[in-house]
């Protein structure tokens, strides 16, 4: 109990000193929150359940458009919006901002949920390699789907409204939306924490280890892979709206339902810091905006190689990641004791 | 002693093979049962439609009174009704203590419930249940870890968590040393005597399974061939041709 306390005042003290110690990062810093959201919410699926998802960013993409359609549609009209182009200059007043970005985000929760729910209950009927190539489609024909909606912007995609400049400088709006990405990080964490500390958090790593068996004993897996889904959607959902209302604009292929970008490296982060643990997509996350950015910075135009390179690095030579690899070497700090202290008898009632 | 288990006239086919034909069978409440066969005769594919685990073309399957064959897999778990794999099926990467948890189903088996915290009085009974199985020792190992005969104990300790009515075991001592299988026949007498669980035993070993049952159904070609006592079947000509003299 005393050392949860401090790891959430750490995280806290962080996550509310950052912006002030580095300034000049605060998107950043934003985008790294969020990082560690895609990473932990993917790895509901793919560490904990044993569910590789190639279709988590679907509920991203879902979550940008919600909330960018709410903040619209709740004081403009969404075709004359999509359809000006620049043309014509729609500005939202203080409470008309901030009234769409709040109903926004609640529904950028919801849609994605209930895709979720619609999209799982034929996904998850398929296992391993089916599940995967099944969410890998699901998240191209999004993309797709989403550049054929005219009342959206098309391929073109669509403005999200802009911040109101009474309401003060851009500074704060980047602190703002800094703020809220660290709070839905921190909401992900302690939800995800406490739930994988529950018969919830079992029953997912019974699926992984063994499906047939957990229904062999009675666990309706279905309901329980479901409501897996919907976590991540939930979560998801709110990260696509921060980070539309971060870019000012949604492309529907690379910035949405981004699978070859986003997509992927919600995968690979989770990977890196090894998944199926909490600690491991959070340390994966932030490891990997580092490299990335590293390699943005130092070997532009070359960068995807060198990321890919990272990708193979990790796969062949820590295939469990940085918590699996250090779980290994020292599995007595993980907990993994043999306790001889009791004899044999019976017991039962 | 009531009837716990009735199949009647359920058939099987996988194309053009015939895995069950017109199998009717009965097992009482209590009893121990055994199921014996050569290789093909049909014996997993009934066990995995009285699960079910695949769905029957024909007939019926009545446990406790109420037909069975259209309910899912953990449905039928529910109603009391558990089975245990040829090959163990454990949670590897999960501990002994919480293979048993996960197993623990609630009175109350609602959503909620699946998001509390796994009670004290669960560990207990948990704990409680390795010792019974001998693997108190190992229960904080993964149990993926533990050895062939040790994972097919803790699957036995799991079935016996919830107390089934019934549980049917496919070839619980195929695979382990002499030394383990005297602790299994043990254990499986226990659950039996101790916890009035019924058991219907697919065996491949002659000397457990009929040491072990009250009464055998012979498999062949996806028939019944004979049943009886350990017995009857031991000097049953059918089943010495069938199944005994294959061997």
């Amino acid at each position: 109990m005393k050392k949860d306390l401090v790891i959430l005042l750490i995280i806290l003290l962080i996550g509310i000193t950052s912006p002030f110690l580095f300034p000049n990062f605060v998107v950043n810093l934003s985008v790294v929150w969020l990082f560690i959201l895609f990473s932990l919410t993917w790895d509901v699926q793919g560490g904990q359940m044993g569910y590789n998802s190639f279709g988590n960013i679907v509920f991203y993409g879902l979550g940008m458009y919600t909330c960018a359609l709410v903040q619209v549609g709740l004081f403009f009209s969404i075709g004359e919006w999509t359809e000006a182009g620049g043309e014509k200059t729609f500005l939202h007043t203080i409470p008309q901002y901030f009234t769409g970005l709040g109903v926004g985000l609640i529904f950028s929760s919801i849609i994605p949920v209930l895709s979720a729910i619609i999209v799982g209950l034929g996904l998850l009927r398929v296992r391993g390699q089916y599940f995967a190539i099944g969410t890998l489609g699901l998240g191209i024909a999004a993309g797709e789907i989403a550049s054929g909606i005219e009342v959206i912007g098309g391929g073109q995609g669509m403005t999200v409204p802009i911040w109101p400049r009474a309401a003060g400088t851009t500074d704060l709006r980047n602190l703002v939306f800094y703020y809220l990405s660290f709070a839905s990080f921190l909401g992900t964490f302690l939800f995800l924490r406490w739930i994988y500390q529950t018969r919830f958090g079992l029953t997912l790593n019974a699926i992984r280890d063994d499906e047939d068996k957990a229904e062999a004993m009675g666990i309706p897996t279905m309901r329980y892979k479901i409501i897996g889904w919907c976590i991540s959607a939930f979560f998801l959902g709110i990260s696509g709206a921060l980070m539309g209302n971060m870019n000012g604009y949604i492309d529907p292929i690379d910035g949405a339902f981004t699978g070859s970008t986003v997509g992927l490296w919600m995968i690979i982060m989770a990977l890196l810091g090894g998944k199926g643990t909490l600690w491991g997509p959070i340390i994966g996350a932030v490891l990997f905006y580092f490299f990335k950015e590293f390699f943005w910075m130092q070997f532009l135009g070359w960068q995807y190689v060198a990321l890919g390179l990272l990708v193979v690095v990790v796969v062949v030579f820590f295939p469990e990641g940085l918590m699996g690899w250090l779980k290994r070497k020292f599995p007595e700090k993980f907990g993994e004791v043999v306790d001889k202290e009791r004899t044999s008898g019976i017991h039962l009632d | 002693m009531e009837t716990i288990l009735k199949v009647r006239n359920v058939s099987k086919s996988f194309g053009g093979v015939e895995a069950n034909k017109e199998v009717s069978l009965e097992i009482k409440s209590g009893d121990i049962v055994g199921l014996i066969g050569p290789n093909g005769s049909g014996k997993s594919t009934l066990f995995n439609m009285i699960c079910g685990i695949q769905p029957i073309d024909k007939g019926e399957v009545i446990f406790e009174g109420k037909e069975i064959s259209k309910y899912n897999v953990s449905e039928i778990a529910r109603f009391g009704l558990l089975r245990t794999f040829q090959e163990t099926k454990i949670y590897s990467k999960m501990t002994c203590l919480e293979n048993m948890q996960i197993s623990y189903k609630t009175p109350q088996d609602t959503l909620m419930s699946f998001f509390s915290k796994i009670s004290q009085n669960v560990i207990k009974k948990s704990e409680e249940l390795l010792d019974f199985v001998g693997l108190y020792e190992k229960r904080k190992l993964k149990a993926g870890d533990l050895s062939f005969g040790q994972q097919k104990l803790l699957e036995l300790a799991m079935s016996l968590i919830n107390g089934p009515k019934m549980l049917i075991l496919d070839e619980p001592t195929a695979g382990i040393n002499p030394t383990l299988i005297n602790g299994i026949i043990d254990r499986l007498k226990k659950a039996n005597e101790e916890f009035n669980i019924t058991l219907f035993i697919i065996e491949h070993n002659m000397q457990v399974i009929m040491g072990l049952a009250k009464k055998i159904y012979c498999m062949n070609h996806g028939k019944i061939l004979a049943q009886g006592t350990p017995e009857e079947i031991k000097n049953n000509k059918n089943v010495i041709n069938a199944y005994l003299g294959a061997v």
